[in-house]
């Protein structure tokens, strides 16, 4: 068991190694999305609240509701709103300033 | 291992690449929703694998979970106004910590008589970890969203006392990897993560806070890590690392736009030693040049280039639309019009060109610090929305003001500098701005939305 850590170190080390590299490469522009699709990326944290809450141990199921509960917030409102934010940037730069302007209340779609 | 688990671990496998691929499409805009796509996959593929894990006895607690939360994220994500973003990632970090908080929490409970030492030790910092972004972003919630007095809350002490807690939590972890059963310690480590979430919130300003988000981010993702840890599972390593990894790269980038160490942030309260009553009252009486709307239209309508600067007043005034009203008004007249965006304008990273995108301003048309800072000699005005700090040139010339050093805009360079602002009251920072009483500035005083929407009309008519 003692190696286990040590792999799971490693694992830890070389990951966020990647998620540097990886993410120094967004640009400024995409900041926020970059922001809102790591917390729905985290909320893998749902595998782990999925297990708590799958016992048969009655504060651990409740504790683990909770958590699953918080945890599918983030997944699913975390990558419904980036897809939202991520439409709004798709749009290509166009010449069509003279156009009127959308709808802008809760412009979602 | 059993088959069904080496396929589970395959399916953790495949969606740690796909998380990683997700980050990867969001380096440029044409490929971030492509991206995304395959984040959701891989989240579908983790979710749907561990569902079908042989832990899982009882599926009742689960499902109901699921359904309440999913209906919640769709229900938040579907309404709220994109202004309201900082607010909504605040929230969704104290959910994301309470989550990893309460398995760390129900681990414990469940498999105290079998913990390891480093599975306790693990188990304690998730939990510790948890809490503290929890209240932590509770805190910046409330502060977002004015529920909270948004300036900061200091007292004599306060970094003694939250340094101390910190301490206090280790010590109390460590006792835990040699005393497992001590339940009432792993209690106190929570309450303690819990207190020191506020405690450390509180003596935070509105203007700080695209570095607290960042950092709470990074929390949020430490403790997924811990979380890992203690469950031997790879894959919410390796999630939480690339969150934690991406949240302590923008407070770092967040606090380099501010000329500002980390600690800074953390133990100085912004402009509490520097801006006392008398240099704000002092300079309340210089004249300053205020312009009527028919004014700033005047000068509008004769530039040629004009260079829009958006700060955390046009969120507040939901102006963004009006901003591209205007723009559109004098792009029809030959004017080119670009936009500066400043790394901490506004609540969050990357606000202001959220804003801008839901407005329909062409991504092409925002440009960075650098990519614009010397082309404001060649550009005849400047239109300063809702923006004091990152405009102000004490940064540049004034070693004693609390902002000196921190990069900003060359706008005194233009011609003609025009400034939306409610009124001339200092800004958050309680930092005077030379900017407003130069000769070349024009002050329109009044709400950002009104005053261009009014423009609007006035640049149309002529």
């Amino acid at each position: 068991m003692t190696t286990d850590w040590v792999f799971n170190l490693y694992v830890f080390v070389l990951a966020t190694f990647v998620g540097y590299q990886v993410i120094s490469r967004v640009p400024p522009l995409l900041h926020t999305p970059l922001m809102s699709g790591t917390n729905a990326i985290s909320g893998i944290s749902l595998v782990a609240s999925l297990l708590a809450a799958g016992t048969n141990h009655l504060l651990s199921e409740i504790l683990g509701f909770v958590a699953v509960t918080c945890a599918s917030i983030n997944v699913v409102g975390g990558f419904l709103i980036t897809d939202r934010m991520l439409r709004m940037f798709q749009k290509k730069p166009s010449p069509v300033a003279a156009k009127p302007l959308p709808a802008r209340a809760g412009a979602s779609s | 291992m059993t088959a069904a688990a080496v396929l589970l671990s395959l399916c953790y496998l495949v969606a740690a690449v796909l998380f990683i691929l997700c980050l990867r499409g969001l380096s440029g805009p044409e490929s971030a929703r492509r991206g995304l796509f395959l984040g959701e996959l891989g989240m579908l593929i983790a979710v749907v694998g561990t569902l079908l894990h042989k832990d899982i006895i009882r599926y009742d607690w689960i499902l109901a979970g699921l359904v309440l939360g999913s209906t919640i994220g769709v229900a938040i994500s579907a309404w709220i106004p994109m202004t309201k973003m900082p607010e909504r990632i605040a929230l969704s970090h104290s959910f994301g910590g309470l989550a990893s908080a309460l398995v760390g929490v129900a681990e414990y409970l469940r498999e105290v008589d079998k913990l390891t030492p480093f599975k306790m030790g693990a188990l304690g910092f998730e939990t510790f970890l948890g809490f503290l972004t929890f209240t932590g972003s509770i805190m910046a919630f409330g502060k977002l969203s004015g529920i909270v007095r948004g300036a900061p809350v200091t007292w004599k002490g306060q970094n003694v006392i939250n340094i101390g807690l910190f301490f206090c939590a280790l010590v109390a972890i460590g006792y835990l990897v040699f005393n497992r059963d001590a339940s009432h310690v792993f209690f106190g480590v929570a309450g303690t993560g819990l207190a020191l979430g506020v405690m450390a919130v509180l003596p935070i300003g509105g203007a700080d806070m695209p570095v607290v988000i960042s950092l709470l981010n990074s929390y949020a993702g430490l403790a997924a890590c811990a979380t890992g840890f203690a469950l031997s599972s790879q894959i919410l390593i390796i999630s939480g690392a690339l969150d934690g990894s991406s949240g302590l790269l923008l407070s770092i980038l967040m606090s380099k736009a501010m000329n500002r160490s980390f600690t800074n942030v953390l133990f100085g309260a912004f402009g509490q030693a520097d801006a006392g009553p008398a240099p704000a009252a002092a300079a309340d009486s210089r004249p300053f040049n205020e312009a009527t709307v028919e004014d700033a239209g005047a000068v509008l309508k004769a530039s040629q280039s004009v260079i829009v600067i958006p700060g955390y007043g046009m969120a507040v005034s939901q102006a963004q639309h009006a901003v591209r009203d205007l723009a559109a008004a004098l792009e029809k007249r030959g004017t080119n019009v670009r936009y500066a965006i400043h790394p901490v304008a506004g609540r969050m990273p990357g606000h202001m060109n959220v804003l801008l995108a839901e407005a329909n301003v062409p991504y092409d048309k925002l440009f960075d610090l650098d990519a614009i800072n010397d082309d404001f000699e060649h550009t005849d005005a400047v239109l300063v929305v809702g923006a004091n700090d990152v405009v102000n040139p004490a940064a540049k010339n004034d070693s004693s003001s609390p902002i000196y050093g921190m990069p900003v805009f060359n706008v005194e360079q233009s011609r003609s500098v025009l400034v939306l602002k409610r009124s001339m009251k200092a800004g958050f920072s309680g930092v005077e701005n030379e900017l407003f009483y130069q000769p070349n500035t024009m002050m329109v005083l009044g709400d950002a939305k009104k005053t261009l929407l009014a423009l609007v009309n006035e640049v149309k008519e002529g």
